[in-house]
């Protein structure tokens, strides 16, 4: 009982009781399995995960030397003379600028269709799951279909022409063509995502100004989830310096990036060359393969650029203001929402 | 419409900086072009696949599903313009891919749904804080990463390993005279795929249960739920949804995977004998899109361009047919509110 | 009055020690003449025919972090009686609620010092889910779970989680055990008609109800309700008031509530709590007619909260 007329002096010492850790001890066996599976899958992954990472980057500062950055790669089956990887990453840089400047205007106007104009309708919710659909199709399908489409004679342009007239329907322009598929669906759900969560609110006061759609979405909306569209740009990035299919089969593989006429810049793009991705498989056991260390080597300087892109990602997420677990899920658009806690 | 006389009048010209009412109308016309011309452009990829493959589908009929044969002389035959003794130079039976895709996806995702959900449980509700910290960028880094650099990991590591540690010289004889075994085989490549597809899952898993209203899991302790029962059955089923779009997600990446299952699935494509018992585990496989992958050369030779285009529109109506799975059960988690 | 003036200062007399009145055998408090404070416009409820003590609360002491929230606080919880805990907001009854079924415990960094006793059992020796299952609690916003209604009343019943489904096979005794707890929170008549259909459909007060048959079904020894009408209407505040005057009789009872006239028409016995120490308990009729601490006075005419 309370002492009388003084105030209460709180306990301390032994006298003071923390919450205990919870015992498992007294759950039922299913229970008591499943948490024990559950450590077990978490540690376990937590192994995998940091021995993939660590053996990489071992590897790759093992076999990584400045030089490899800057020589060309030569033919040559001797691997000190074979030269580095300097044309793989030009070519890894060419295709995903191309891949995104198609894909990043087209995405970030269909996003802004199918969010602020949407008539009529049946065409949007089309042009919606037509965009879904192709971020499920495999990237081969998609080099297929591009390699039928750029090798038709009125494209012969963009691509190299034989000499019996045959277009061979393979360049930077017809891999960056193809590659702006892949990067599409991911700009298009990051900005759709960044416009819905913009408040009604600023709509409303722009349109009671007397503004139009149209200058509404290019004056208010858009600037203000310019980091979302960024996340959605990096994403695609991501994707597209990661494929290897694509590159493989609409980007003639040769060893250094050749070019086709004589215009500068045009004639890089119109020619083949190869990228970090093609380089790493033709180096390993399943392409020509004699090279695995330069592999690793490139490998390396591949997964730092996705690291950079990650990181890039994490830094706008932070910024944009959405939530990061959503970020992927919600770029596909298959998850729906969950309920709203705070109601 | 009358504009009030002070309000300013959008300039004309050069200096326009805002746009009237018929110019907004252009500009949704021009999107809405836009919109349909991107629409034709991928109906015409739909199309063009389609007729291209055809052909090899009119002339194999049902069968081209079927065993028969072996896909490596069937290839050949059509690089050479030499028809097989007794077929059409169409022929093709695709058994062996369809039998290879089934096998490395399907165990690909059910031991990555599995391992997943665990794992995911695993972060959100019993890890201690700075193994989360570590664990988040990680995954999200593997989940980024190139799909060549797991099949440089598998190839220069994981096969060697197999091929000197695990198959026996008698295993090796068993079935010499059918298929030589090494590293790449069917058990590689399903475990390569299952690590590549696990951190998109565990991610998107592990974003939904960390969603899961603070209220329920209250409610569920507070009536005298453990831990686990409260998180298996409110925790779980909450995040049900995002747990099936993580798998068709997975799916769709699993099955478009070609790059690292040609390096890692072995030189041939050999429909793996359930018969041979643990063997089987170590025969080689060429799933559908690998396959794609290795014959891309020979697109422009007629009757094997027609069988390769023919395997697309198999992937492509997969896909399609994953979007459509994805998008029913979607539907039907709004049943108990599982929405917003 | 003078504008310039400043307003009269309140002082409200601080006494420390509470004030727990002596136990009477039976009737309410209003034998004594002194003036009262309040008027009752509704009859005093009959006091219910056994009441036995279930929990008893020896000073207790609890703590956020280094911050005491609940001070020496010591009271019994008995059955076939309905105790109201009211004061302020940060008096600490909730936390207070909160500890006598060990939810305290989620939260990092919680202390606390004293004694709780169901039965006669330190509840920090009992199994912990154990204990939850007999001192079940009712949240201020409704919280039903994103199943049926059925399986949501179920929840703490089958040992073995139900497959999902629309229809399956369940046990009659769950089935029973299911109904009768619905019928006890006075909703069964509402939703018999389809069972299977999903708890969130309901409206706010039928949800609350809900949530009361979920915690009922597996038959408790105490019932706590932490604020379990503030989200709700008129109507169905009634209801539930008038539900947990008939609950009374077969579960112990405790209500924090921040609305007096709740705890008015609700209460047996009344705690009033402020700033984490116990001011004042006794019966409702002690307590709002003739309250014997001054701050007790001052909180139940309105001078502050």
């Amino acid at each position: 009982m309370a002492t009388v007329g003084l105030a209460p002096t709180p306990p301390s010492g032994s006298a003071i009781a923390r919450p205990p850790r919870e015992r498992t001890g007294s759950w039922p066996v299913i229970d008591r399995i499943a948490y024990g599976l559950c450590w077990a899958v978490g540690i376990g992954l937590c192994l995998i995960a940091l021995a993939i990472v660590l053996f990489m980057f071992v590897k790759g500062i093992a076999y990584l030397r400045p030089s490899l950055l800057l020589e060309s790669p030569a033919p040559s089956a001797i691997q000190s003379e074979s030269g580095g990887f300097f044309d793989p990453i030009v070519g890894s840089l060419i295709v995903a600028a191309i891949g995104i400047a198609i894909a990043a205007p087209v995405g970030i106007a269909l996003a802004t269709w199918l969010s602020e104009y949407r008539r009529p309708t049946w065409l949007a919710r089309t042009v919606e799951s037509a965009i879904e659909m192709i971020a499920g199709v495999p990237s081969v399908v998609l080099a297929i279909f591009g390699l039928l489409i750029f090798s038709q004679r009125f494209l012969g342009f963009l691509s190299e022409t034989d000499a019996g007239g045959a277009v061979s329907g393979k360049s930077f322009f017809a891999a960056g063509a193809v590659m702006s598929l892949l990067a599409l669906p991911l700009v298009v759900g990051a900005t759709r995502e960044g416009l819905e969560q913009l408040s009604g609110r600023m709509r409303e006061a722009s349109y009671a100004l007397g503004r139009t759609r149209s200058t509404t979405a290019r004056r208010v909306l858009l600037p203000a989830i310019r980091p979302d569209i960024a996340t959605g740009i990096a994403l695609g990035m991501g994707r597209i310096i990661g494929d290897t299919a694509i590159i493989t089969i609409v980007l003639g593989l040769t060893l250094t990036n050749e070019g086709v006429g004589r215009t500068p810049l045009i004639s890089t793009l119109r020619g083949s060359g190869s990228t970090l991705t093609s380089y790493i498989y033709n180096n390993s056991p399943a392409g020509e393969g004699s090279a695995p260390q330069k592999a690793y080597a490139a490998a390396f300087v591949l997964l730092l650029i996705v690291l950079a892109l990650n990181g890039l990602v994490t830094w706008l997420t932070g910024r944009g203001g959405q939530s990061e677990g959503g970020m992927l899920s919600r770029a596909f658009r298959l998850i729906p929402y969950m309920p709203d806690p705070s109601r | 419409m009358d504009r009030h006389p002070l309000t300013p009048e959008p300039p004309r010209g050069r200096k326009r900086r805002w746009a009237t009412a018929r110019t907004d109308q252009r500009v949704e016309l021009t999107l809405g072009a836009l919109a349909v011309a991107a629409l034709v452009l991928i109906g015409a990829m739909l199309v063009t696949v389609l007729i291209k493959a055809w052909p090899s589908f009119s002339h194999n009929g049902l069968s081209w599903f079927g065993p028969g044969g072996d896909i490596e002389t069937q290839f050949r035959a059509m690089a050479q313009n030499k028809a097989l003794p007794g077929h059409s130079i169409l022929y093709f039976r695709a058994w062996p891919l369809i039998w290879a895709t089934v096998l490395t996806t399907g165990s690909a995702v059910l031991i990555a749904l599995l391992v997943s959900t665990l794992a995911a449980i695993f972060l959100t509700e019993f890890a201690p804080m700075r193994v989360r910290q570590v664990l988040d960028p990680v995954i999200r880094l593997l989940a980024g990463v190139p799909s060549v650099i797991y099949g440089l990991i598998g190839i220069l590591v994981i096969a060697p390993y197999l091929d000197d540690h695990l198959i026996g010289t008698a295993r090796r004889e068993s079935v010499s005279y059918v298929v030589q075994l090494n590293g790449a085989d069917v058990m590689t490549a399903s475990l390569v795929l299952t690590v590549m597809i696990l951190p998109i899952m565990v991610a998107i898993t592990a974003g939904a249960l960390a969603s899961v209203p603070a209220s329920w899991r209250e409610g569920s302790l507070a009536l005298g739920a453990n831990r686990w029962r409260t998180i298996w059955r409110v925790s779980l089923r909450t995040a049900r949804p995002a747990i099936v779009a993580a798998t068709v997600l997975a799916t769709a990446r699993a099955l478009g995977e070609a790059v690292m299952l040609a390096m890692l699935g072995g030189g041939r494509s050999f429909a793996p004998n359930l018969l041979d018992g643990l063997t089987a585990l170590f025969e080689p496989v060429r799933p559908l899109a690998a396959a794609i992958f290795q014959n891309s050369e020979g697109l422009t030779i007629a009757p094997l361009g027609h069988t390769v285009y023919a395997i697309g529109a198999v992937l492509l109506v997969s896909a399609a047919m994953l979007s459509l799975a994805g998008w029913a059960a979607k539907q039907q988690f709004n049943r108990y509110g599982l929405r917003g | 009055m003078d504008p310039l003036m400043p307003p009269p200062v309140r002082r409200i007399a601080v006494d420390r020690d509470p004030y727990i009145a002596p136990p009477r055998a039976t009737g309410n408090g209003n034998s004594a003449p002194a003036a009262a404070v309040t008027t009752r416009l509704l009859a005093p409820r009959p006091v219910a025919a056994n009441v036995r003590e279930r929990m008893r609360i020896e000073s207790v002491w609890l703590a956020y972090g280094d911050n005491w929230v609940v001070r020496d606080v010591s009271l019994p919880v008995r059955q076939g009686e309905v105790l109201s805990m009211i004061g302020a907001s940060g008096s600490g009854k909730t936390t207070l609620l909160r500890s006598l079924n060990r939810l305290t415990e989620i939260t990092a960094g919680a202390a606390r010092s004293g004694q709780i006793t169901l039965d006669g059992q330190d509840i920090h020796e009992l199994e912990v889910n154990d204990l939850r299952r007999r001192v079940t609690m009712v949240f201020q916003q409704p919280n039903p779970f994103p199943m049926s209604i059925f399986d949501n009343v179920a929840y703490a019943l089958s040992e073995r989680p139900g497959r999902g489904g629309r229809r399956r096979r369940r046990s009659p005794q769950i089935e029973r055990a299911v109904t009768e707890a619905l019928h006890r929170a006075g909703l069964y008549d509402e939703v018999a008609g389809d069972l299977e259909r999903s708890a969130l459909r309901l409206s706010g007060g039928q949800q609350q109800r809900l949530c009361i048959a979920r915690a009922l079904a597996a038959e408790p020894e105490v019932l706590l309700l932490d604020e379990p009408c503030s989200a709700l209407d008129p109507i169905s505040t009634e209801t539930i008031e008038n539900l947990i005057v008939e609950l009374r009789e077969s579960v112990a009872i405790v209500i924090v509530t921040h609305n007096l006239q709740q705890a008015f028409r609700v209460a047996d016995h009344v705690a009033f709590m402020h700033l984490g120490e116990l001011v004042e308990y006794g019966t409702s009729g002690q307590v709002f007619d003739h309250p014997v601490k001054e701050r007790t006075r001052a909180y139940i005419s309105g001078a502050f909260g």
